[in-house]
C-alpha cells in the first residue's frame, strides 16, 4: 500500500472516529471530561510541587545561602563558632575582592552569633546577624519592613526583628529588648537593643528567629573585631556558582555553592517526585478506566459495523486504527480541556497561592504560601503522557475490535 | 470459468457440549455470470454456505476456493484481501456504516483498495447512478427508505468490480415494491457486467429471478436445477 493510500485511510479513520464520538456526545464529551480533568488536576500538582520546590529553594538562596558562602576552612555545617580562627578576618577586604569578578552582584560580610532574648519573665533562643546595612544583600529585608525603619550602619542599639517574633512576644517600634550574647572568648555580653523596625520575609521559621542588627555592633558585642562568619555572594546567574567558585579557591576557605548549601532541598525534591509519580499513575489509571470503558462500549454497540467493515476487506489493523484514532480524538479534546481547566487552577495558584502557614523543615525556608510554578517542560510531558497513556487504554478495545471474527460480529448486536 | 468453489464443506458449530451440524459435505461449482439462488427452509444452511463462499467463516473440514485459489489455506489478512477484491456483499439487514453518507458508504471498499481519488469519485457515482440514487448521495442511511439503502448497499458491492456479488436474505425486510426494486437491479447489473450473482432467499417472490436454483436441506444439497 503506497503512503498516499495509508494516509487515505487513516484521513477516513479520523472521519469516521470524529462522526463515530459525535453519535454520543455526552458520553464522548464525558471522556474526554475525565481525560482533561485528569490532566487538569496533574498540571495542578506538578506546578504546585515545582512552585512549592522552586520557592522554597530560591528563599532560602534569597535569605540564607546566597548563591556562594565563603566560609572559614574550619566551618562546619550547624556550628556557630565566634572563635576568631572559626572566623574570617578583613572581611571587607574580602568581599572587596570577590566583588571585583565580573559574574558577581553582591558581596557582604555577615556575622552570626546565637543569643537569647529576655523580656521580662519571657525568654526566647534567637540568631543574631550582623549585616553591612547599606548592602543590597537586604534588600528582600528592606522590602519586607512592616513598621519602623531599617538599621544604620552607624546604630549601637538598634535592631529588626520579624514579624512572628514580635507577635509572639508583643513587641513593637520602640520597645527594648535584653540580648544575652556569648563572645569570642566565651564570656556573656548582655545589652539593652531597641526595637528599629519589624521586619517580613513570609517565611515563618526565618521571622520567628532571626535578628538584624548593624555589622560593626555585632563584632563589637561579640568581641570579633574585624571578622565575620561568612561572605554572602548573590550571582548574576546562578548557573555560574561553580565557576566562580572555582576562581577563588584558597586554603584559607572553604567556599560553598547554593548546591551544596541546599542538597536537602534538591533531595526533599527528589523524593516528593517520587512519591507524586504514584498519585499520577493513580490519576492517569481513572483516566484510563473511563476511555477504556468507552470504548469497550463502543465497541459492543458497533459490532455490526465492524462485521460489515471486516467484510468488505478492512483488515484487523484497519479496525484498531478506528479506534485508536477515537481515542486520539478523545484525548486531543481531553488535551485541551485539561490545559483550559488546568490553566485556570494554576493561573489562580500563580497569582494568589495556597496558604500552608509556619511549614517548617530545618535548612528550609518555605513561605506560608504556595505559588504555582508551571514550566512549558512540565505541559509538554504530561501533554504526551496523556496521550499515550489514553491511547494505551484504547489498545484492549482496539484489540477487541480487530481481532472479532467478521461472522460473528455480523450476527452482534448493533445497528 | 468457476467463480467458486465448495467441495465436500462441512460446518459444525459446538455450543457447550453440544454440536449443531450446519453443513454435512457440500459440494457446489458456481460459474462466471451466473445468476444463482441458495434457497431452502430456517436452519438449512443456505447463510451458513454463503458465509464460507463469502470467506466471512471457514468450514470445518472441505475446501472453498474463489477464482481457482483454495481460501481455506488463506490465514486472515490473506482472506480479507480476497473479500476485499474478488467478493461483493449484501446483507439482509441494510448493512451500510451509518455515520457515512451513500456516496461515502460506496467508496469505502475504493478507499480500501487504494483506488485513486479521481478513480474513486468517478466510481462511486457511476454506481450510485446505476442504482438509481445518484440524487441521494450525500444522505445519511437513517435519511434513506429500506429500499434506497439496500440498493447503496448493491451498489457498495459492486464497486471495486468483482466476480462475484452475495446476497443474503436481500429482500427479507423490504416490501414488494422495493424488493422487486432491488432485484431488478441486481439482475439487470448481472446481464449488464457479467458479474456472478449468489443469493439466499426462502423469499418464493425472489426465487423466480434466478436461473438456477440450489436447494439446501439439512445442512445438504438434495436439489439443484436450472430454470
Amino acid at each position: 500500500m503506497s503512503g498516499l493510500e495509508k494516509k487515505n485511510l487513516m484521513i477516513q479513520a479520523f472521519k469516521l472516529a470524529f462522526r463515530n464520538l459525535g453519535r454520543n456526545k455526552s458520553r464522548s464529551l464525558l471522556s474526554a471530561l475525565a481525560v482533561g480533568v485528569g490532566m487538569a488536576l496533574l498540571l495542578l500538582m506538578v506546578s504546585v510541587l515545582e512552585g512549592e520546590m522552586t520557592g522554597a529553594l530560591q528563599n532560602t538562596i534569597r535569605l540564607q545561602s546566597g548563591h556562594l558562602q565563603i566560609r572559614p576552612a574550619s566551618y562546619e555545617e550547624g556550628k556557630v563558632s565566634l572563635k576568631w580562627e572559626d572566623l574570617i578576618a578583613d572581611p571587607d577586604q574580602v568581599a572587596e575582592q570577590i566583588k571585583s569578578l565580573p559574574q558577581v552582584v553582591i558581596a557582604t560580610p555577615r556575622l552570626i552569633a546565637s543569643s537569647i532574648l529576655t523580656l521580662s519573665d519571657e525568654s526566647k533562643g534567637v540568631q543574631i546577624l550582623g549585616i553591612d546595612p547599606d548592602s543590597a544583600a537586604n534588600q528582600p529585608f528592606r522590602d519586607g519592613m512592616i513598621d519602623g525603619e531599617f538599621i544604620k550602619a552607624d546604630d549601637r542599639e538598634g535592631i529588626l526583628i520579624g514579624n512572628i517574633l514580635s507577635e509572639k512576644l508583643n513587641l513593637k517600634v520602640g520597645n527594648q529588648v535584653n540580648l544575652l550574647i556569648t563572645t569570642s572568648n566565651g564570656d556573656v555580653n548582655e545589652q539593652l537593643f531597641t526595637v528599629r523596625g519589624i521586619f517580613t520575609t513570609r517565611t515563618p521559621g526565618y521571622d520567628e528567629s532571626t535578628i538584624f542588627m548593624p555589622l560593626a555592633k555585632a563584632q563589637a558585642i561579640t568581641a570579633t573585631e574585624n571578622h565575620a562568619s561568612t561572605i554572602f555572594v548573590m550571582l548574576q546567574n546562578s548557573e555560574d556558582a561553580d565557576a566562580v567558585a572555582q576562581a577563588i579557591q584558597s586554603n584559607n576557605y572553604k567556599i560553598l555553592t547554593w548546591r551544596e548549601q541546599n542538597l536537602f532541598i534538591t533531595q526533599f525534591e527528589d523524593y516528593a517526585n517520587a512519591f507524586f509519580v504514584v498519585i499520577y499513575l493513580i490519576v492517569l489509571g481513572i483516566t484510563a478506566t473511563v476511555v477504556t470503558n468507552t470504548l469497550v462500549m463502543a465497541v459492543f454497540e458497533r459490532t455490526r459495523e465492524i462485521g460489515i467493515l471486516a467484510a468488505i476487506g478492512m483488515k484487523g489493523r484497519g479496525i484498531m486504527a478506528q479506534f485508536l484514532a477515537e481515542a486520539a480524538l478523545l484525548a486531543t479534546g481531553g488535551v485541551i480541556g485539561g490545559l483550559l481547566i488546568g490553566g485556570a487552577l494554576v493561573a489562580y495558584f500563580t497569582v494568589y497561592g495556597i496558604y500552608i502557614g509556619d511549614y517548617g523543615i530545618t535548612g528550609v525556608l518555605f513561605e506560608d504560601r504556595i505559588y504555582a510554578h508551571l514550566t512549558l517542560d512540565n505541559v509538554i510531558t504530561l501533554t504526551i503522557v496523556t496521550y499515550i497513556i489514553t491511547l494505551v487504554a484504547s489498545l484492549y478495545p482496539a484489540r477487541l475490535a480487530a481481532r472479532m471474527e467478521p461472522v460473528e460480529a455480523l450476527h452482534g448486536a448493533g445497528d | 470459468m468457476e467463480v467458486t468453489k465448495v467441495t465436500q464443506a462441512t460446518r459444525v458449530f459446538k455450543i457447550g457440549e453440544v454440536e449443531t451440524k450446519a453443513l454435512r459435505g457440500v459440494d457446489l461449482s458456481v460459474g462466471s455470470g451466473e445468476f444463482t439462488a441458495l434457497v431452502g427452509p430456517s436452519g438449512s444452511g443456505k447463510t451458513t454456505l454463503l458465509q464460507l463462499i463469502g470467506l466471512l467463516d471457514q468450514p470445518t473440514s472441505g475446501n472453498v476456493a474463489i477464482n481457482g485459489q483454495d481460501a481455506t489455506k488463506l490465514n486472515r489478512n490473506q482472506r480479507a484481501d480476497l473479500r476485499k477484491n474478488a467478493i461483493g456483499f449484501v446483507f439482509q439487514f441494510f448493512a451500510l456504516i451509518p455515520t457515512l453518507t451513500a456516496y461515502e458508504n460506496v467508496e469505502m471498499p475504493l478507499l480500501l483498495n487504494g483506488t485513486k481519488p479521481a478513480d474513486r469519485k468517478a466510481r462511486a457515482n457511476e454506481m450510485l447512478e446505476a442504482v438509481g440514487l445518484a440524487d441521494r448521495a450525500h444522505h445519511r442511511p437513517d435519511q434513506l427508505s429500506g429500499g434506497q439503502q439496500q440498493r447503496v448497499a448493491v451498489a457498495r458491492a459492486l464497486a471495486t468490480n468483482p466476480k462475484l456479488i452475495l446476497a443474503d436474505e436481500p429482500t427479507a425486510n423490504l416490501d414488494t415494491e422495493n424488493g422487486k426494486q432491488v432485484m431488478d437491479i441486481m439482475q439487470r447489473l448481472n446481464k449488464e457486467t457479467g458479474v456472478t450473482f449468489v443469493f439466499a432467499t426462502h423469499d418464493p417472490r425472489v426465487i423466480h429471478y434466478a436461473r438456477r436454483v440450489v436447494t439446501l436441506e439439512d445442512g445438504l444439497i438434495v436439489k439443484d436445477a436450472s430454470q
